[in-house]
């Protein structure tokens, strides 16, 4: 009974002191939105589609992000350049479903689509949470400065012909006989 | 052709665990069949093994006590009672690894722009053999593509070099151009020189091969990933025959269509037409709202009620592409005295002669796995390759039945494919076609009997009555080819499976009095003692020209509803999904047209009788409403909805108002029609289902549901339902690996492609195992009629008319489709050089063709193999009055700056025959 007694008072003693400290202490509060806190690099917000560094749009409508996406919030439709590009003719996610996963980054191929540190998203209008690639493009690379697809991939588009691309030996000459 | 004739069971031991499979299969189908994952690249379960790819290796050991084992590739392993053999065993899987793994070595860095990604089978098997990650760092081999026409993309890079292609395309299907070239890691899949694929299966490549090599290139402009189709089991409404097929729908488009595994009817393949030729769904020109004689718009229920309003003094014509629901509900509006049949007189005549022939119960009309089967067949006037393009393609595998005869006395199984071509070299079953020109089968025929028309039927009747002296003779020079027809009699009768073939696309009746004549003699000869009726295929036009002829009075045909319009026997028309001037002479139809008060069109797209009726009314596409059809054997299937029609298109039972569900619809049809009685059963049991249960129309990860319609409204609107069928416009329901009774598109664990369908199969190429749904509609009679006495010349002469067809072109509305219309040529009168010369024509000029009420415009299509006297027209999508043309016509060049020769600017260049007269 005596020892209850005791360390009841000892812990709120404790607890006081404690709590007494920490007067001195600088504080965390942020006084946002006057003030800003650092946000990381990968840290999960706002959803953007990246270049690559010769400036074309990065994505090319493979349809991962929408598959990998676990509330369905993001739909496309692929269509091709005249020189066999592939690329999103719309590209629509709804920021309102998103809960920022980050599902659709780990799933795309060509480091198109991407979570930035911006997070200050609240809208009025529920209706303008639904935003299209004119305003999901950016002008650059995001995250990852030096991956461009088409330089590995095999498929033939402008500028880049069979056997140019990375790793890859001169079309072969089917009429040849030679090894 | 895998489906072996003795079903003994035998025990064999996988894995310590012990299987009962089929003795004389191989061990990869055995393992297969059993459901269990063994990864494979150049079996397939239609056209056997070669043993090139290595991948499907095993282990297989000696007896209990071997513990070490051979490593042996099951794909060339026949089962043996007892065989010990294992998959997981460390060294095979190693084996398997490593041959993945070169496999891949120059495989492209292409998955995200691949149009077989999501549904590529050498995803599916790098995964399951284990490799991800390329060691080898040498550079990768690379190829250029070629341009192989508007169905198929080339994409050489990622080529895996299994030779599928190659054996399909020229093995299986007789394509002469494509194959392989070059040699070691060089090995490249392509034309001789670039150019469109000829062969009228070249879109079953994209089947075919495992990887992306060949794609759609359709489905490729409005591309959309497997898991994002929303798909139902449809039925192909492009000819006859009935094919199973998987539509797709993504954003409100039909995108594509894929083959939908049938045992019994389409197997593995498709036709061009079939998988190309739905296009024009998606049409602009679609007809959206209802509309009067000037073009404005009514609101759907004004129109419904004026429908109605005038069906009380109505004749009605029905349709062979619509329906039995469209055409029953029509047939009830009107009453069934003023309900006509839709077809040509040529053609009615052809329908009512092949459904008496149909319930004669000394005939069977074998199935399309049937016909494979044949080993004798005969073919009658009909050019099978473009009016039912995959009967064309089984009866090329009939003549395969002498080397599987062959292969069986020396004791090699059927499904090894080199060796069985090895030991039967040339030797074919005999194919003969009794024809009026070249046809695209000439390759495996013993002979083709070339004549006219009637003299082809003068020969065919000689034929029988060479089978059995009982059938009539003919008389006068009827033997032209006397050898020739002795030579056929006997192997017909010496045949243990014979088959007759016709149709109706030739538009000769006395063609399938004459092939009921041969296959009755045939019967005769096997004497009476209870035996299996003979092999007769009939075929029929368009997709339910058979169910059509069922519901319509015998006496009521095309041409005497005209008749009774133009005396003015009935006020009004009402024509459902038919185009009458395709059907009967312009000026008939013109004259009927005129002497109506009101006439109304149900169609789906303008033609020239939308543009005379007073009210149009928009139909559902066939991908947008469900339907049942029956086929050529009698067979009645059912089309399930895969999309929704946004428009005020609806389907055509709809607008008559006479039934509030499509179960009604069929239900009254099967009740009012005797020999529909049995349509009810092609609607499949669900009340299995749990909580009376849906099944998904959408795979499990069809993406973007909360954002497709995101831009029209953040707020989703409820799911659609679906209260006409058991399937779902939604991912809702039991997905098709629980319950697989209405299987659009396949899928199971670790398997994505098409090649999934073995986990639907009790047994390699056997039926799926719950069923497939469907019901043979007609009964054979008591008795069967006599022969047929041979027609009569009626002693007129100048040059026969018989219909040219196309598969691309002739049907009405796959030839409204942008894929198709690359391949068309134009309207084309083909004639022998003798015709030619004498009448001054070159190939490609302009010619007027002169008959009994109209003159039409055509190029010449001068064709070395034609006999002089006949001239075979094929109309295109031009406005051209075939039937106003008679019996017999007269030719005339025609001045080539007419508008008329000048309308003609597609050309004949698309045309793929082998005996074009090339001037030079």
């Amino acid at each position: 009974m005596f020892s209850l007694i005791r360390d009841t008072l000892l812990s709120q003693a404790v607890t006081l002191w404690r709590v007494f400290r920490k007067l001195f202490v600088k504080a965390d509060t942020v006084q946002y939105p006057e003030e800003r806190p650092y946000m990381f690099p990968r840290w999960r917000g706002r959803i953007i589609l990246s270049r690559d560094p010769d400036g074309e749009e990065r994505c090319v409508a493979c349809n991962l992000c929408a598959v990998a996406c676990p509330v369905d919030c993001i739909a496309l439709q692929k269509t091709e350049t005249e020189d066999g590009r592939w690329y999103p003719e719309f590209f629509r996610i709804n920021f309102s479903r998103c809960i920022m996963c980050g599902f659709c980054e780990e799933a795309c191929p060509t480091n198109a689509i991407q979570l930035t540190p911006d997070f200050e998203m609240a809208e009025y209008v529920r209706q303008d949470m639904v935003w299209e690639k004119e305003d999901l493009l950016i002008d650059g690379t995001g995250k990852y400065h030096d991956y461009n697809f088409y330089r590995v991939a095999g498929k033939q588009i402008a500028g880049k012909g069979k056997g140019e691309a990375l790793n890859e030996a001169e079309p072969v000459d089917v009429r040849s006989l030679l090894p | 052709m895998t489906t072996m004739t003795e079903k003994t069971k035998v025990e064999i031991i996988i894995d310590d665990v012990a299987h009962q499979v089929n003795a004389g299969g191989n061990l990869l189908q055995e393992c297969l069949s059993l459901g269990l994952d063994l990864p494979y690249f150049c079996w397939h379960p239609c056209m056997g093994s070669v043993g090139a790819c290595r991948q499907c290796a095993v282990k297989q050991y000696r007896n209990e006590d071997d513990r070490d084992g051979l490593l042996t590739m099951a794909c060339m392993t026949p089962v043996q009672p007892g065989a010990r053999i294992s998959i997981a065993d460390p060294q095979a899987v190693d084996f398997r690894a490593g041959v993945i793994e070169s496999l891949m070595i120059s495989h492209p860095h292409d998955c995200p722009v691949c149009e077989e990604g999501g549904e590529c089978h050498l995803q599916d098997m790098t995964l399951m053999s284990g490799h991800n990650y390329r060691r080898y760092d040498k550079k990768k081999v690379t190829h250029r593509n070629q341009y192989l026409g508007p169905f198929i993309n080339h994409e050489m890079n990622r080529c895996i070099t299994c030779y599928r292609c190659v054996r399909f395309y020229s093995e299986y299907a007789g394509g002469v151009d494509l194959a392989a070239q070059a040699a070691h890691h060089h090995t490249y899949f392509g034309r001789h020189e670039e150019g469109a694929l000829e062969s009228e299966f070249s879109g079953n490549l994209v089947e075919v091969c495992p990887t992306g090599v060949f794609t759609d290139k359709v489905f490729s402009e409005r591309y959309s990933r497997k898991w994002d189709l929303q798909t139902a089991p449809s039925i192909c409404t492009g000819c006859g025959v009935g094919c199973n097929t998987a539509p797709g729908e993504r954003y409100g488009e039909l995108r594509r269509i894929v083959n939908r595994y049938h045992s019994e009817l389409n197997g593995y393949f498709l036709c061009d037409r079939g998988r190309f030729g739905t296009g024009y769904v998606n049409h602009a020109e679609r007809l959206q709202q209802p509309q009067d004689a000037e073009g404005k718009t009514l609101d759907a229920e004004t129109a419904a009620a004026r429908l109605r309003e005038i069906a009380g003094k109505a004749i009605a014509i029905g349709s062979p592409r619509a329906g039995n629901e469209a055409n029953h509900a029509l047939r009830r509006l009107v009453g069934e005295t003023n309900f006509h049949g839709g077809f040509s007189a040529a053609e009615q005549a052809c329908m009512d002669e092949i459904a008496a022939l149909a319930r004669d119960p000394a005939f069977h009309n074998p199935s399309v796995r049937e016909i494979e089967q044949a080993d004798a067949v005969l073919v009658l006037g009909e050019d099978v390759t473009n009016t039912a393009p995959r009967i064309a393609l089984a009866l090329r595998q009939s003549v395969r039945n002498r080397a599987y005869e062959l292969a069986d006395s020396a004791k090699i199984p059927h499904w090894q494919d080199a060796a069985v071509r090895e030991i039967a070299q040339r030797e074919r079953s005999p194919l003969y076609l009794f024809v009026n020109g070249a046809t695209r089968l000439d390759d495996v025929a013993e002979a083709n009997i070339i004549d006219t028309p009637s003299g082809l039927a003068r020969e065919a009747f000689a034929l029988a009555h060479r089978i059995h002296a009982d059938a009539p003779p003919v008389g006068g020079d009827g033997e032209g080819n006397a050898e020739q027809l002795a030579r056929i009699a006997e192997q017909l009768s010496a045949a243990k499976r014979p088959l007759i073939v016709a149709g109706a696309g030739s538009g000769q009746v006395e063609l399938i009095r004459a092939a009921g004549n041969i296959a009755r003699a045939l019967h005769k000869r096997r004497g009476n003692g209870g035996q299996k009726p003979v092999d007769l295929c009939l075929l029929t036009g368009e997709v339910n020209s058979m169910g059509l002829h069922l519901l319509t009075r015998p006496e009521n045909s095309l041409a005497a509803a005209l008749d009774k319009l133009a005396n003015g026997e009935a006020e009004n028309l009402i024509v459902l999904e038919n185009d009458l001037y395709r059907r009967a002479p312009h000026a008939r139809v013109d004259a009927a047209l005129n002497a109506v008060k009101t006439t109304v069109a149900l169609d789906l797209l303008p033609n020239r009788t939308t543009a005379r009726a007073d009210l149009v009314l928009p139909v559902a596409a066939f991908s947008e409403q469900q339907a049942t059809y029956v086929n050529y054997e009698g067979r009645a299937q059912l089309a399930w909805q895969v999309h929704r029609n946004h428009s005020a298109a609806r389907p055509a039972w709809q607008w008559t108002g006479e039934f509030a569900h499509f179960r009604e619809a069929l239900n009254d049809c099967a009740a009012s029609a005797p020999a529909m009685a049995r349509l009810a059963e092609v609607l499949p049991d669900t009340s299995h289902l749990p909580g009376g249960g849906k099944l998904p129309r959408q795979p499990e990860r069809y993406s973007g549901r909360t954002a497709m319609k995101a831009n029209l409204n953040v707020h989703e609107p409820k799911q659609a339902q679906d209260p006409d069928s058991a399937l779902a416009f939604s991912m809702e329901g039991v997905p098709a690996r629980r319950d697989a009774t209405l299987l659009a598109s396949p899928w199971a664990p670790q398997w994505n492609s098409n090649q999934s369908i073995s986990k639907f199969q009790d047994e390699i190429n056997g039926p799926l195992r719950q069923g497939h749904g469907g019901a043979l509609l007609l009964k054979r009679g008591a008795g069967g009629a006599g022969f047929h006495p041979v027609a009569e010349t009626d002693g007129t002469t100048g040059i026969e008319l018989a219909p040219a067809w196309q598969i691309f072109g002739s049907e009405e509305l796959s030839a409204r489709s942008e894929a198709i219309r690359r391949r068309m040529t134009d309207a084309y009168v083909a004639i022998s050089p003798e015709l030619a010369a004498g009448h001054g024509l070159s190939h490609g000029a302009a010619v007027n063709v002169r008959g009994e009420n109209a003159s039409v415009t055509v190029l010449a299509c001068v064709r070395g193999s034609m006999p002089a006297g006949v001239a075979t027209l094929h109309a295109s999508d031009r406005d051209i009055d075939f039937h106003g043309l008679g019996a017999r016509v007269s030719l005339a060049p025609a001045a080539g700056d007419t508008p008329a020769a000048q309308a003609l600017d597609r050309g004949l260049g698309e045309l793929i025959v082998s005996d074009l007269a090339r001037e030079g």
